[in-house]
């Protein structure tokens, strides 16, 4: 089975991929969430074009302007204004830019990591895998969040920071599922087949047993990206991430809990956006889960 | 003649997404209080569709499209969920197949033998357990006080097996449903439980529905039987007179490739492919004929 | 009952060397944390001199295994040094906050055991229908959403545009703190106090709500899976024959079946739930170990961090051990060694 499937990948490989983005097309799950990640990457990239104002500009006469909808409604800004009277929308927009950075560049560096050693100790198991599993079992014993404030605070705050703190925590996640997944992957007939012919462990490891991993792996990093925006929206809000002049959708957050009697809308509008895209990531992944994985697709 | 304990007439059962695959084909059969029926074919042959329809767990792609079955003059399928379940209960049972899965692993013996008594008979905790442990004696269980107390992976297939056919007789049912009760079990095992079920049916006056694919064993404990086939009656009569003057090849076939006590020796002979083909023909003729009613 | 002492002995084995891990990382971090932590403890204008007799005192000056077999050996004697920036034995706060965050994790515990256990059953007892559908797709959503967002959202929705519960703290300042330990709900309900644990309470809701969230729907989206799979057993078609109810069926039959792989394979999320609580107390101002923490670290108060994390870490250690043997005891068959 599992051999006839690399030979498949070697020979027939396009027609396999478009089976693949079939698949995925099918998911509705994959195209909802994805089609918002995407709006976001946009939003993100075309933050100056489309913000109606520079999200720092200051201007105490128009401070906490509801938003639409309620009266005292200023139509410049749609969504509001906060205490000093920057616009909302604007700040949101241009928050989306922190997010998705701290999301994808994170969720790369600990699935890197996990990866890597996840690999190692469920391909070579004995030594490697005892101090894998301990090392695992030592980072699983801290509560993530009180982990990844200590690692800002040495590190000092910055995105820097955050993006290493979340890889410094989170590469457990990707740990233990490749770890399992290698050990039963080199369990298959292909990989029996690969070393009979003589290959070096490591070509199998990397050539024949990555990417039959690989799934899983997209997987769980989409699921990791939209944990990474969650870790950079605490840390925004205990005030460890970026600073202050640099809108965060956190920042926002916490600066509306400062102020959420008097204007509530600086509080949710950061709030709507950070839970619809932990749901967007979350439901891509799951979707990409569903579609990639040979057993649910049966 | 009295009217019988069930009578199943004209029963038809269809799978598929437009019920477009027949799996019974107008079955009837009666069968009156205190006998034996055996419901006798291969796997596929409808047997245990009809004992399935019989108790209401027909799987859900499984649909009745046409007949009746009525026990004591009531239509089963009449009946909405939950008065057919409260009609059932008490009155019919079953002996499943495989006692090693049909135990709960988590619940103790007692409560799996008690639980019917006191949701039906309304017994106190005591008076169930006493109920149970008399049961148990029925069915020739050693050392009943501990098997009550024990979880069912304590206990041997056999023991498992006694277990079931106490709870299954435990509320004096009018009818008990037993699903190759053997088939799972090993050899010597088989006919002390054979003979066990046929004990307490005679002496509960039990009618039984005895779903098998072994024509030696419905020797053994039927007093008539049915013989199916893709889910058509190829024979149906006494078992005496099915083994002695058997009318229809298939049946005769089936004896053929039947071990033989009483003829040891006498080598096996598999059911040759042109009986099936004459048997498939008939099917085919009888579903033309139907069609041309329509 | 051998099965289960083998396994206790086992896990505590294993519990001590994680345990002992979890100290040497949080050791090493902070040793390797840029800056000078005695400079940092007595603040700028501190002489030379100064420093090199506090380094003295905390043994800095020794080689880093010295230093490390110093530390370890205070805390073995209870000694977890005093916290910088509370000036108060760190062993002393540790006593006094760790109670109101176990009565809170408890309580998010229990909430998502029942809450995830009652919409499982009914998601099973409306399998197959449009219902179900519905129940996941519930269930999706709080699946996805972690336990900050939901604070988040109760503050907003049911601390200020509905303000049905209060938003801060444990228990309503006006009242007074008229008890003897620091386990206030169970002291109150204990003196039959009603009142003031009715307040408590109302405290407790939004964050056991958040915390409680998310393991429900573990909890839903495993036993439900759980419970579509023991429903399917043999033993579950002769209790329908018997005439049971479907809900007996699956409470009576399945039920009972399912809860012992669900707790195993749950385990690590009642983890999660305890880490949950650091970012959901300080989100309420609820006064446990979690909200300390947050402060501690900002603070840089480095014999308050060591004894908190160690205090998480055999917190997460114990939680993973009750769990493991929950689900040993919930199986007949290890319960009497097969």
């Amino acid at each position: 089975m599992a051999d006839s499937a690399t030979i498949i990948a070697t020979t027939g490989a396009p027609s396999r991929g478009r089976r693949r983005l079939q698949a995925l097309a099918r998911q509705p799950k994959v195209v909802w969430g994805g089609g918002f990640i995407l709006f976001l990457v946009v939003v993100a990239l075309a933050a100056p074009l489309i913000a109606p104002h520079d999200p720092l500009a200051q201007d105490l006469m128009s401070g906490t302007l509801p938003p639409l909808g309620f009266a005292d409604y200023d139509p410049g800004f749609l969504l509001g204004t906060d205490d000093l009277g920057r616009d909302v929308l604007s700040r949101l927009i241009y928050g989306t830019r922190i997010a998705l950075t701290v999301a994808f560049v994170a969720a790369t560096l600990a699935a890197l990591v996990g990866t890597l050693l996840g690999l190692l100790a469920g391909y070579f198991r004995g030594v490697t895998d005892t101090v894998v599993s301990r090392l695992i079992e030592i980072w699983m014993a801290f509560p993530p969040v009180l982990l990844s404030i200590l690692v800002v605070a040495i590190m000092g705050s910055g995105v820097t920071s955050v993006i290493a703190a979340i890889a410094i925590i989170d590469w457990t996640r990707f740990a233990r599922v490749v770890r399992a997944e290698t050990m039963a992957q080199a369990q298959g007939d292909y990989v029996t087949a690969a070393r009979t012919l003589g290959f070096g462990r490591w070509t199998i490891l990397f050539r024949e047993i990555l990417p039959n991993v690989a799934p899983v792996l997209l997987a769980l990093i989409t699921l990791e990206m939209g944990i990474a925006v969650i870790v950079e929206a605490i840390l925004s809000f205990v005030g460890l991430s970026v600073s202050s002049d640099t809108p965060t959708w956190g920042g926002m957050i916490a600066q509306g809990r400062q102020i959420i009697y008097q204007a509530w809308w600086v509080f949710a509008a950061p709030l709507a956006a950070l839970f619809a895209t932990v749901l967007a990531f979350n439901q891509l992944g799951d979707g990409l889960r569903r579609a990639l994985d040979p057993v649910m697709q049966r | 003649m009295t009217a019988p304990l069930l009578s199943i007439s004209h029963l038809n059962a269809v799978t598929g997404r437009n019920g477009e695959t027949p799996i019974l084909r107008d079955v009837s059969l009666d069968i009156a209080a205190g006998e034996v029926h055996g419901l006798v074919g291969e796997s596929g042959a409808g047997k245990s569709t009809i004992a399935k329809a019989i108790l209401g767990i027909l799987p859900r792609g499984i649909r009745i499209a046409s007949g009746s079955i009525a026990l004591e003059g009531v239509d089963l399928l009449t009946l909405d969920a939950s008065s057919r379940r409260k009609l059932l209960g008490a009155t019919v049972s079953l002996i499943p197949q495989d006692p090693l899965t049909a135990l709960n692993p988590g619940r103790r013996i007692e409560a799996q033998l008690t639980d019917g008594l006191r949701l039906w008979r309304g017994l106190s905790a005591a008076d169930a357990r006493l109920r149970a442990l008399q049961l148990l004696d029925e069915v020739q269980m050693a050392e009943p006080e501990r098997v009550m107390k024990a979880f069912p992976h304590e206990l041997s297939g056999g023991m498992r097996q006694r277990v079931l056919i106490a709870a299954a007789f435990a509320l004096e049912p009018k009818l008990v449903i037993a699903d190759e009760p053997t088939t799972a079990l090993d050899v010597t095992v088989q006919k002390q439980i054979l003979r066990l079920i046929r004990a307490m049916q005679e002496r509960h006056g039990t009618g039984v529905v005895f779903v098998t694919h072994d024509l030696g064993v419905v020797a053994q404990i039927c007093d008539r039987a049915t013989l199916l086939y893709m889910g058509k009656t190829m024979e149906q009569g006494r078992v005496k007179d099915l083994l002695d003057a058997p009318r229809h090849p298939y049946t005769r076939a089936l004896m053929d490739a039947c071990p033989r006590y009483d003829q040891p020796g006498r080598g096996l002979a598999p059911v040759p492919e042109t009986v099936f083909a004459d048997c498939r023909a008939e099917i085919a003729a009888f579903d033309r004929e139907r069609a041309g009613h329509v | 009952m051998r099965v289960i002492a083998a396994v206790l002995a086992k896990r505590i084995g294993m519990a001590i060397v994680t345990l002992f891990g979890v100290a040497v990382v949080v050791f090493l971090l902070l040793r390797v944390a840029p800056g000078d932590p005695v400079a940092m403890m007595i603040g700028a204008g501190a002489s030379a001199a100064d420093v090199a007799e506090l380094r003295a005192r905390y043994g800095l000056d020794q080689p880093l295994l010295v230093q490390f077999g110093i530390w370890l050996a205070g805390v073995l004697r209870g000694d977890f040094g005093v916290s910088i920036s509370l000036h108060r034995d760190v062993l002393e706060l540790l006593s006094e906050r760790l109670p109101a965050t176990l009565e809170l994790a408890t309580a998010a515990c229990a909430v998502a055991v029942g809450l995830g256990g009652a919409i499982a059953i009914a998601g099973t007892l409306v399998r197959g229908r449009k219902a179900e559908a519905a129940v996941d797709g519930v269930n999706g959503l709080m699946l996805a959403v972690p336990d900050f967002v939901w604070a988040l959202a109760f503050v907003l929705v049911l601390g200020v545009l509905w303000p049905v519960l209060p938003l801060s703290g444990r228990m309503d300042p006006s009242v007074g703190v008229p008890f003897v330990s620091h386990f206030y709900l169970i002291e109150s309900l204990l003196r039959g106090r009603f009142a003031i644990a009715g307040d408590i309470v109302a405290h407790m809701v939004m964050p056991v709500l958040a915390l409680a969230l998310p393991l429900a729907a573990v909890i839903v989206r495993i036993l439900k899976e759980a419970l579509s799979e023991a429903m399917m057993q043999d033993y579950v078609l002769v209790a329908r024959v018997k005439g049971f109810s479907e809900s007996r069926l699956v409470i009576g039959e399945a039920l009972r079946n399912a809860v012992g792989p669900t707790l195993a394979l749950t385990g690590v999320q009642f983890t999660f739930l305890i880490g949950g609580t650091v970012i959901v107390e300080r989100i309420f101002a609820y006064p446990g170990i979690g909200a300390m923490a947050i402060d501690a670290v900002i603070n840089r108060d480095l014999p308050l961090i060591q004894g908190l994390v160690l205090v998480f870490g055999a917190l997460f250690i114990l939680v993973n051990l009750a769990v493991d043997l929950g689900a040993v005891a919930l199986n007949p068959r290890l319960r009497h060694g097969g």
